[in-house]
């Protein structure tokens, strides 16, 4: 699939949502808990989470993949570990700044 | 990105949470989003070409600024306190608008409809609606009137991808504690207004809207409702420390973030302040209306250590805006364009996706990208941001240019003077002259020829007023600007 910025996606398994923050638009293979991710306003399908893609994502986090330039911002927590083309994504650590307003 | 997105993830993110509270009631994300949502449908179904806001902050303020957002039509929050001859004149310039108000219902212009804000999200509460669609990032968010102290207000235009890079580049989404609270005094038709709420939903931080600002009902307010951050103006600031005359701290131990901006802070004031709220982190955010508001910060710890140094190079850092956030560039120029020496003051250069610098139809941005501030200022050795002031109240005296704000602040520090403005009038011989005014504290006397001693040994004596005149208050605008023009037209006069 395609990822721009602003893209709206969901697991087909669990309750993780994501934003695509930056998307090189070029094709790749995202998926969640091992199967891949589905529009936001389409609906799950029945299955488990490969165990090969356990995990979790967390509420406001972002994550990254170097290879393709990817960063996804998670909107709604769940199960399952976010990847592209086999490779997990890492968590993007930044110190978050000041509240301004 | 278009600015529904962020209502699209709130709303899924945390919808249950309260979100903003305003007049003794709330609303949860879920609602706005949803009210937000009706309102686009029934904006697109009427056809209106921008929304109109006219009134203080309230629960219809996001509903109708979301909400226009998905029709993808400009939102126009308008200072309602104006006079009505300049307040219809904004109205008129925008036919077609649909119009949402507080109390009388304004004279409208061509093919307007309005609806008085209550009875607005009452008839939304009916309407069961869809998501809004996407909207093309290019598209005008929100038009914004300057404050125009120095010549008429201009409309500044924001488009959805300015204000969602600042969010994107500078909030953290979800980032607030399921008990946070952001009190919020500063008016809907002020940028501060508006980032605020956007960065506060993005964040998932209960707005708390104070009506109408008053020391002593705000400090009551954070007491009650156990308020976690707040956003002042100077002038807010300085009412805040003066009603707390003789306590030795402010008694809000829910209060983790102050943070100021708008106009130039009184060290005075500051320094009082970081005395009176000893556990508060302090922030001064910099921006501009046609910048998506903050683009540089003063944080924390930057406030801490400047108050407890004895270092004057540190200590000065009080008076600066900070540094600069992710993805903003700086350059500092002379008047002819070439870039200043290191340290050395001059016109301040902005660049940055959050970056507008356009009013109705004309881009201010060179062609490299490059936004004008107007304003002066320089850049210390660590990147450290300080603003003089706008150039165009810069006094040009005898050849030499002399920023007005170092000599107010030599004045404000004068126990006997709680405000002052200086400003140059024509004279034959030096070009401008230097005129100040003054205002005095309470049951105080000023004493003219003491005050003028005091910027010749601060400064020096070409800095020095000529004239210092003495009134019971400067003209401000009500974000607490001071216009100078009208101290200008006042002294030119007599």
């Amino acid at each position: 699939m395609e990822l721009k910025p602003g893209g709206q996606l969901r697991s087909a398994l669990s309750t993780t949502e994501v934003v695509v923050v930056k998307g090189s638009g070029a094709d790749v293979d995202l998926r969640c808990g091992g199967l891949p991710m589905i529009g936001k306003d389409e609906s799950a399908s029945e299955g488990t989470i490969d165990e090969a893609f356990a995990g979790e994502s967390l509420l406001g986090k972002r994550y990254v993949d170097d290879d393709t330039d990817t960063e996804l911002l998670c909107t709604k927590p769940g199960d399952g570990a976010l990847s592209i083309d086999g490779r997990v994504l890492g968590l993007k650590g930044a110190k978050p700044l000041p509240s301004s307003d | 990105m278009h600015l529904g997105l962020v209502l699209d993830m709130a709303s899924s993110g945390y919808g249950d949470r309260i979100a903003v509270v305003a007049n003794g009631e709330s609303m949860s994300y879920e609602e706005i989003a949803r009210l937000s949502w009706a309102a686009t449908e029934r904006l697109v179904a009427s056809d209106a070409t921008s929304v109109l806001y006219l009134g203080s902050n309230h629960l219809s303020y996001p509903v109708a600024l979301f909400g226009a957002a998905g029709a993808g039509i400009p939102f126009i929050p308008l200072n309602y306190r104006l006079g009505a001859v300049q307040l219809s004149a904004q109205i008129e310039a925008h036919p077609g608008s649909y119009v949402i108000y507080e109390g009388e219902p304004p004279a409208l212009g061509n093919g307007m409809d309005a609806v008085e804000r209550n009875q607005f999200i009452a008839e939304m509460r009916d309407v069961s609606a869809e998501p809004a669609p996407e909207q093309d990032t290019d598209l005008t968010c929100i038009l914004l009137y300057t404050s125009g102290t120095t010549a008429a207000p201009k409309a500044a235009v924001l488009r959805h991808r300015h204000l969602m890079s600042y969010l994107f580049s500078s909030v953290e989404f979800a980032g607030a504690e399921e008990d946070d609270a952001a009190l919020v005094s500063v008016p809907p038709y002020h940028i501060a207004g508006v980032a605020n709420l956007l960065s506060n939903f993005y964040a998932g931080r209960r707005i708390v809207y104070l009506d109408r600002f008053d020391p002593e009902i705000w400090l009551e307010t954070v007491r009650r409702e156990q308020v976690t951050q707040a956003m002042v103006i100077p002038t807010m600031l300085s009412r805040i420390v003066d009603a707390l005359d003789g306590e030795q701290s402010a008694q809000t131990p829910s209060l983790r973030a102050l943070s100021y901006g708008g106009s130039r802070m009184p060290l005075p004031v500051l320094e009082r302040a970081l005395s009176l709220f000893p556990e508060t982190g302090f922030v001064n955010a910099y921006g501009l209306t046609e910048t998506s508001s903050t683009i540089a910060l003063l944080g924390p710890d930057d406030h801490r250590d400047a108050f407890s140094s004895s270092d004057p190079v540190l200590r000065q850092r009080l008076t600066s805006v900070g540094q600069l956030l992710p993805g903003i560039d700086v350059e500092v120029r002379h008047e002819d364009g070439s870039l200043v020496e290191a340290g050395e003051p001059g016109l301040v250069f902005l660049k940055g996706d959050q970056i507008s610098g356009e009013y109705a139809g004309v881009s201010l941005l060179d062609d490299d990208g490059w936004f004008p501030t107007r304003d002066r200022g320089w850049i210390d050795a660590d990147g450290y941001l300080f603003i003089e002031g706008r150039a165009d109240d810069t006094i040009i005296r005898g050849g030499e240019n002399i920023a007005p704000a170092e000599i107010e602040d030599v004045l404000i520090s004068h126990d006997d003077v709680v405000d002052a403005v200086v400003i140059g009038l024509p004279d034959d011989e030096w070009g401008q002259r230097l005129v100040a005014v003054v205002v005095a504290g309470e049951s105080k006397t000023i004493d003219i020829e003491i005050l003028k001693e005091l910027v010749k040994t601060q400064l020096r004596s070409s800095k020095t007023p000529e004239e210092i005149h003495i009134w019971d208050e400067l003209p401000r605008t009500d974000t607490g600007k001071i216009l100078r023009r009208n101290v200008v037209a006042d002294l030119s006069g007599s």
